[in-house]
């Protein structure tokens, strides 16, 4: 049809962080470092990128409700705006950067590139990034939600200034970002020092990349970075003796990350791990519009696989509160398992009801 | 038969415009062509974000990334009218008197023929500027509604107020209404003169499948067109409450693709309707008669303006095909 359809959607990338997390380091490593790609930046203020780019662009956040009565349905305005106006010179950039305040709620930011038509036509949220500071970790836990929100939220955290911990603060606070968020990828970082093809690039809100590029969802157990959380007992090996028991693992593990209660002090955010079976889609689907309408609000981001009975493909969700999107993603192998596995991260989720409403979605043996 | 002479550029056309008689064509990049006795430019901006036609003087009012404000002429010559480094201007407005309006960020800026500049601060960031016809006044289209202010009095402005983000807005050519778009797929409008004292009523225009970008006045200010829909939705505002509790028209339906720019005749009530693929139908009001302008082409109509007689139309695209229907022929 128009060029506009046919052009390849521009990935978009959302660093977040408190402020003094390391943002502006990652952002000018970024601009200066030589990837061969050219990116163009939205920032709050110009501040500190010492990198002359003429495609720096300064935006004040501007939070738009919607008219539709949803309390939760926010986009970013100046998002629409500036992202409409460097879309009409497309061919000067391969990417875009959003770099968001300390304090920005990420959902706003995410959901402009779901809910916004022309937004949505043009680029591609592509994952968002969280800084977070291991030194400050804790004391910005106590003060602001946003900054646990911004873990929650978030597909790749990079655990930053970890020179400035002892090891076993920094285990501590890996920890913790796990519990806050069990399906982020987790870097430990030194002035926001990292291979930039494990921050930019992911695809990670993409349905036919997100999991292709993540094999082990939801398998905590078995991801290179994976730490225990701080109800798993800190021992490795012991993992992977388990690992070799193959599935008695993967439920003894699920089992025991869902139902300890987190130890640690100021998180208010939890996960909620659903695995089971195959599914009928005559009952899951209305079951996930349901709990997403009802829950939306509390419920920062949902992702899963879902195994439908009698079904060749994969079948993908991800949901950022009340949206949710879904599609095949590729036939299942074989010998691979076919199972559902489904995670929620928010606040005030019923675990108990989750479980056994997504149960009732089971197909009958 | 209408002829198409086609005027082939390379990137996301803005604005369009005749000054004097002269085809103007404003670039996203920033560069103004011009069909003069042949193709000629003007680097006007590093990235051109707004635009207007300014009537009065017949020049083009650009704004650009590079933090500029241009007025260029029928001759092709330009100047600088106001200049915010490092700021994108992202509107401009011509007023009457001389007077410039823009804005970045949160504030508008008026500078008026004598050199001084006004500043009028908002809450939210400016997303669309109307000067009023008659009188120097302008209204601001922000978040949650629209702001009035007379340029020459300091006071408080006038709010008009309606919950979600407006981001366009248009004085109808008799002052009685000022109608917004919206982010979501609507526009909004006010009834100016209702009695001293008491509110201005609004208006609902909804039922649109898009956002709508694009708006335009009818001969007279009888009839306003607007995009965001598979036909152009032409509200009828001849009566004294506007379009409250009537349907609009519905010209040039198609089933496959959206419109995306309307202008309306300068004198006759029809209107040109720029499609997604390209296409030019003209439509007549009075019976719904089509005629088409131009077939589809690389890119969507992202720009149209009529010449001041009504016989030539002037078109650009997202994809920088661009040209002048003749409907002589």
């Amino acid at each position: 049809m128009t060029e506009t359809s046919t052009q390849k959607p521009i990935p978009v990338t959302v660093l977040t962080g408190y402020l003094g997390a390391g943002k502006t380091t990652l952002l000018n490593r970024i601009l200066s470092e030589n990837h061969g790609r050219k990116y163009a930046v939205i920032v709050n203020e110009f501040g500190e990128i010492g990198i002359d780019n003429d495609l720096i662009v300064e935006s004040d956040e501007e939070i738009y409700e919607m008219n539709n009565g949803c309390v939760c349905c926010t986009v970013r305005g100046d998002l629409i705006r500036v992202v409409e106006g460097l879309m009409r010179r497309p061919g000067r950039f391969d990417a875009i950067v959003v770099e968001t305040t300390g304090l920005a709620d990420p959902v706003p930011v995410a959901q402009t590139f779901f809910m916004d038509d022309d937004v949505r036509a043009k680029t591609e949220l592509d994952a968002v990034v969280a800084l977070v500071d291991a030194k400050h970790l804790p004391l910005r836990l106590k003060d602001s939600r946003e900054a646990e929100d911004q873990i929650a939220f978030a597909d790749v955290v990079l655990l930053n200034k970890t020179d400035l911990v002892t090891p076993e603060e920094l285990e501590r606070i890996e920890a913790t970002v796990r519990v806050i968020n069990p399906s982020a990828r987790i870097y430990r970082t030194q002035r926001s020092e990292i291979d930039l093809t494990k921050v930019l690039d992911q695809g990670a809100f993409n349905l036919e990349k997100a999991l292709e590029n993540d094999p082990h969802f939801l398998d905590q157990d078995e991801h290179d970075e994976h730490v225990c959380g701080p109800d798993c007992d800190h021992d490795h090996h012991h993992h992977h003796d388990h690992h070799d028991h193959d599935h008695g693992h993967d439920h003894h593990h699920h089992h025991h990350h869902d139902h300890a209660p987190s130890p640690i002090h100021d998180v208010t955010v939890q996960s909620i791990s659903l695995r089971g079976g195959e599914m009928n889609p005559d009952r899951f689907f209305p079951w996930i519009q349901k709990i997403t309408q009802t829950d939306g609000p509390n419920i920062l981001r949902l992702k899963g696989i879902i195994a439908f009975a009698g079904d060749a493909e994969r079948y993908v969700v991800q949901g950022v509160h009340m949206i949710i999107e879904g599609d095949h993603q590729r036939a299942w192998k074989d010998g691979e398992k076919r199972e559902t596995r489904l995670v929620f991260i928010g606040r005030d989720l019923d675990r108990e009801k989750l479980e056994r409403t997504f149960k009732a979605c089971e197909v009958q043996a | 038969m209408p002829t198409v002479a086609p005027l082939d550029l390379e990137g996301h056309v803005l604005g369009v415009a005749f000054l004097k008689d002269t085809p103007f064509f404003a670039e996203a990049s920033g560069t103004i062509h011009r069909l003069d006795h042949g193709h000629k430019t003007i680097e006007a901006h590093d990235g051109l974000l707004s635009l207007d036609h300014d009537e009065a003087s017949d020049s083009l009012l650009t704004g650009g990334e590079d933090g500029k404000v241009m007025r260029t002429l029928a001759d092709g010559t330009i100047s600088l009218v106001a200049e915010a480094p490092r700021k994108w201007i992202s509107q401009v407005a011509a007023g009457p008197q001389g007077a410039v309006a823009y804005a970045y960020g949160k504030t508008t800026h008026v500078r008026l023929a004598d050199g001084t500049t006004k500043d009028f601060p908002e809450e939210r960031t400016v997303e669309g500027i109307a000067f009023a016809p008659k009188g120097l006044r302008i209204a601001v289209a922000r978040y949650n509604g629209v702001s009035m202010h007379w340029v020459a009095i300091a006071g408080q402005p006038a709010d008009l107020e309606w919950k979600g983000a407006h981001t366009g807005i248009t004085f109808s050519p008799d002052g009685r209404f000022v109608v917004t778009t919206m982010q979501e797929n609507a526009l909004h409008g006010w009834k100016l003169d209702a009695k001293a004292g008491a509110e201005a009523r609004h208006m609902r225009m909804t039922g649109y499948p898009a956002k709508v970008k694009s708006l335009s006045w009818s001969a007279k200010g009888r009839w306003l067109a607007s995009s965001g829909a598979p036909a152009a939705i032409v509200w009828p505002f001849q009566g004294k409450d506007g379009p409250m509790g009537k349907a609009p028209l519905e010209l040039g339906t198609r089933g496959n693709t959206m419109v995306t720019t309307v202008a309306c005749h300068p004198a006759e009530d029809i209107v040109a309707i720029g499609y997604e693929d390209g296409m030019i139908l003209a439509a007549r009001f009075a019976d719904s008669k089509e005629v088409l302008l131009r077939r589809p082409g690389k890119g969507a109509i992202t720009a149209m303006a009529w010449s001041k007689n009504g016989r030539q139309l002037a078109f650009g695209s997202a994809s920088g095909d661009c040209g002048v229907v003749d409907l002589a022929g």
